[in-house]
């Protein structure tokens, strides 16, 4: 029976032991279901969660155990010679057993009588029902496939009534608990506990895995290249790995012109974003009608929708030229790849970032504070100058940094529009690239995973995470210090 | 009909009386509405300067709405609409001539719910000062600083950390920093929404003493849902019922021999 077919079974059990449960309970107390520990329902759950959760547990630990064991059962009926041969030939042989397998499984068991004759030509006979091989399979692997064919049935067979066998005894069990004065909801309430923890835990957990494996790999780039060279180098030239070489080739990992051209371009981006998005804000919570509101909020915020590999050909094919351009006019040679392009359109891009967050804090102080402003006389402006803004200052300060956190991580505008020439340049009409772009760039194409050339995308990636976490943080700290002033 | 003999009366009093209790604020057949729904019928009331002036009367019934017309605070609400004419010293407030901010200056307002500004207790006491240019100079603004605190009865309890934020002292002395606060743009009139309910009985009667000293420079209209609290600070007293003003008279004779039915039900608690 598949494993499938094996869930949904073990899965209508529990639906019958979630009836049975609920019914044995209303039958327990006569129908009064106010003398029963917990609502009739929880019964149910209790003996549905006792019918399927050790029964899927062991279909699970089952199905990831039993490969193992068959492989190595079959692999010890192999002649010695493949068995003690090297480790590819192994592989090998026992990938062709399990093609044999797969064109035994189609067969009828007549058929299969007759392959154990070694004078049957296997390879006519599966190629009739449909299942051709590659090759012609020698005796030995043929025997093997059809251990391994029989070895998975019964253990098929053998899930198939142990699971079905363990789902009806926790059905059971479950049944014969049920009382009156069993804490069934405690118990139920226990179990969906469990679930929302696993839950959190993924998300750690796949942090945690990423960040261990940076660091890893990290550590593996700096025995190659030292720490000290890529930290503080100014220039940046891998070169390209050749293979086998493996030492380097003499490139350089200089970090710094791409860390300034990160933070140049995230510091123009800002610019942009936080003027424009704050004073937006500003109008909208303030100044702005009902009706301007209610239209001009969610258009702002489609802003935020647009993915930023639009805004990245925008400012490749539109907004690039036309700056360079523009500068042409005017007697300046800006590139059409440079600081300015990126750097303004990523900061369009933050804008409906700072004005949301800045607008929601703004909201957030208090209306007593703006009446009492009125009330002795100040203007509008005056209340929001000497009053709103001052204590929405914390607030608006972590949006900043939430917004400066995302423009160093930034991938796509840059990758288009800042270029990818390495410059440690002031010149904001030149290109620059960034960490986001490099790392890009050094992983697309034909690689080998044990050059430094390809090493230090995970050294770039660490260098980026430290950075956007390091200002997340202090961004949360700051917007939840502000939280707190007003509870 | 009795309403309006009291006016009368009070009228003929001021003219006779002159400087020493003239009214300081008058309103004549104010309307309040709220969009399409009416708060506030015609009321018609005179109050004293120097003294003050008690609204009472049920949840909703106008009162507090009243209060917000004397400072057109009510002007922050965009669907709301005042009818009727209001005058400080025969001033009409709703002139289109006149300048809001500046009514709001002469005009201080206390509300139901401490609310000092996240700044300093210097810096909220300076806040209106600074606003219209009052101080010429740092020591005449301290001097300011210094004397409304006095007045608020505040300055002995900070007067050695005016520099600490002035959300971080206790509600009722919250309560007499705004209230040093209104006090500092040397208001005419003081209104007070409330100012009580939201603190404890000791702080209560702190505010309520500081009410009684400032009457004598101001003049105060306070709104409360405490009865013994009208009784106790003040002079005259005015019952609103869903939205008209019942009955207004000295407040000795609003608590101990009430000319109508509905106040006299009131302050024996048969509702509200």
């Amino acid at each position: 029976m598949s494993t499938s077919l094996l869930f949904l079974i073990v899965i209508a059990l529990g639906i019958v032991g979630w009836f049975l449960g609920n019914w044995r309970a209303r039958a327990s107390v006569g129908g009064k279901t106010s003398a029963l520990h917990s609502r009739p329902g929880y019964y149910g759950a209790y003996v549905l969660l006792w019918t399927t959760l050790p029964a899927v547990f062991l279909i699970i630990v089952w199905n990831v155990l039993s490969p193992i064991a068959v492989s190595s059962l079959v692999t010890a009926k192999l002649p010695e010679n493949i068995q003690n041969g090297p480790e590819q030939a192994r592989a090998l042989t026992m990938s062709t057993v399990r093609m044999i397998e797969n064109g035994l499984s189609k067969l009828s068991p007549e058929d299969l009588d007759k392959t154990a004759d070694p004078a049957t030509d296997v390879k006519a006979l599966l190629m009739s029902k449909g299942a051709p091989l590659a090759v012609t399979p020698e005796p030995f692997a043929v025997d093997a496939a059809r251990y391994q064919l029989t070895l998975k049935n019964s253990s098929q067979l053998l899930l198939t009534l142990s699971s079905i066998g363990l789902a009806a005894l926790g059905l059971a069990f479950a049944l014969f608990q049920v009382s009156p004065k069993l804490r069934s909801r405690n118990a139920v309430e226990t179990v969906a506990l469990a679930g929302l923890l696993g839950c959190s835990m993924v998300a750690i957990l796949t942090t945690l895995g990423i960040v261990l494996s940076m660091l890893f790999e990290s550590i593996h780039f700096f025995s190659i290249v030292p720490i000290q060279n890529f930290l503080f180098g100014t220039v940046w030239d891998p070169r390209f790995s050749s293979a086998g070489s493996g030492s380097g080739g003499g490139g350089e990992f200089g970090l710094l012109p791409l860390l300034w051209g990160t933070l140049y371009i995230s510091i123009v981006a800002l610019l942009v974003a936080v003027p424009v998005g704050l004073f937006s804000a500003v109008y909208m919570s303030e100044y702005a009608s009902r009706g301007v509101r209610m239209t001009a909020k969610p258009l702002l915020e489609i802003l935020a929708g647009i993915p930023t590999i639009v805004y990245g050909f925008f400012a490749l094919i539109t907004f690039g030229p036309l700056l360079r351009d523009l500068g042409a006019h005017v007697g300046l040679s800006i590139s059409a790849t440079s600081v300015l392009t990126a750097g303004l359109i990523m900061g369009v891009m933050l804008i409906p970032f700072v004005s949301s967050l800045s607008d929601d804090i703004i909201n957030a102080v208090p209306q007593s504070l703006r009446e009492g402003s009125y009330g002795l006389g100040a203007t509008q402006s005056e209340t929001i100058k000497r009053v709103i803004l001052p204590a929405a200052l914390p607030g608006i300060v972590g949006a900043i940094l939430l917004a400066a956190s995302r423009a160093i991580g930034e991938t796509m505008i840059v990758v288009l529009a800042a270029g990818i020439a390495p410059n440690l340049t002031l010149n904001p009409f030149e290109p620059v690239t960034t960490i986001t772009v490099k790392i890009v760039s050094q992983l697309t194409g034909d690689l080998e995973f044990n050059s430094p050339q390809t090493l230090v995308a995970f050294a770039l990636g660490l260098t980026l995470f430290v950075f956007t976490l390091a200002l997340n943080i202090y961004a949360l700290y700051i917007v939840r210090k502000y939280r707190e002033q007003y509870e | 009909m009795l309403n309006v003999q009291t006016n009368e009366l009070q009228q003929g009093a001021t003219k006779l009386g002159g400087a020493l209790n003239p009214h300081k604020v008058a309103a004549k057949d104010v309307s309040v509405y709220y969009g399409e729904k009416r708060a506030l019928f015609d009321v018609t009331v005179n109050i004293p300067d120097r003294g003050v002036m008690a609204f009472i009367g049920p949840s909703g019934c106008g009162k507090s709405t009243f209060l917000r017309c004397i400072n057109r605070m009510n002007d922050t609400i965009p669907i709301c609409r005042v009818t009727g004419k209001i005058t400080i010293e025969d001033e009409d407030i709703y002139d289109p001539s006149l300048d809001v901010v500046q009514l709001r200056a002469r005009v201080g307002m206390v509300f139901q719910k401490p609310n000092p500004f996240p700044k300093s207790i210097y810096e909220n006491v300076a806040y209106g000062p600074r606003i219209h240019g009052l101080a010429g100079s740092k020591a005449e603004l301290d001097h300011i600083v210094e004397t409304s605190l006095q007045r608020a009865a505040l300055w002995k309890e900070v007067k050695d950390r005016l520099n600490d934020p002035g959300t971080g002292l206790s509600g009722g002395q919250q309560q007499r920093l705004c209230i040093a606060r209104a006090v500092a743009v040397s208001p005419e009139v003081i209104l007070m929404d409330e100012p009580c309910s939201a603190l404890d009985p000791i702080a209560t009667a702190k505010v309520e003493e500081l009410i009684d000293e400032l009457k004598q420079n101001f003049c105060i209209i306070i709104v409360t849902h405490s009865m013994q609290q009208a009784a106790r600070v003040s002079q005259r007293t005015a019952f609103f019922h869903l939205g008209v003003l019942v009955e207004e008279g000295a407040t000795n004779d609003i608590f101990t021999n009430p000319n109508d039915q509905r106040t006299q039900d009131y302050i024996t608690g048969r509702f509200g």
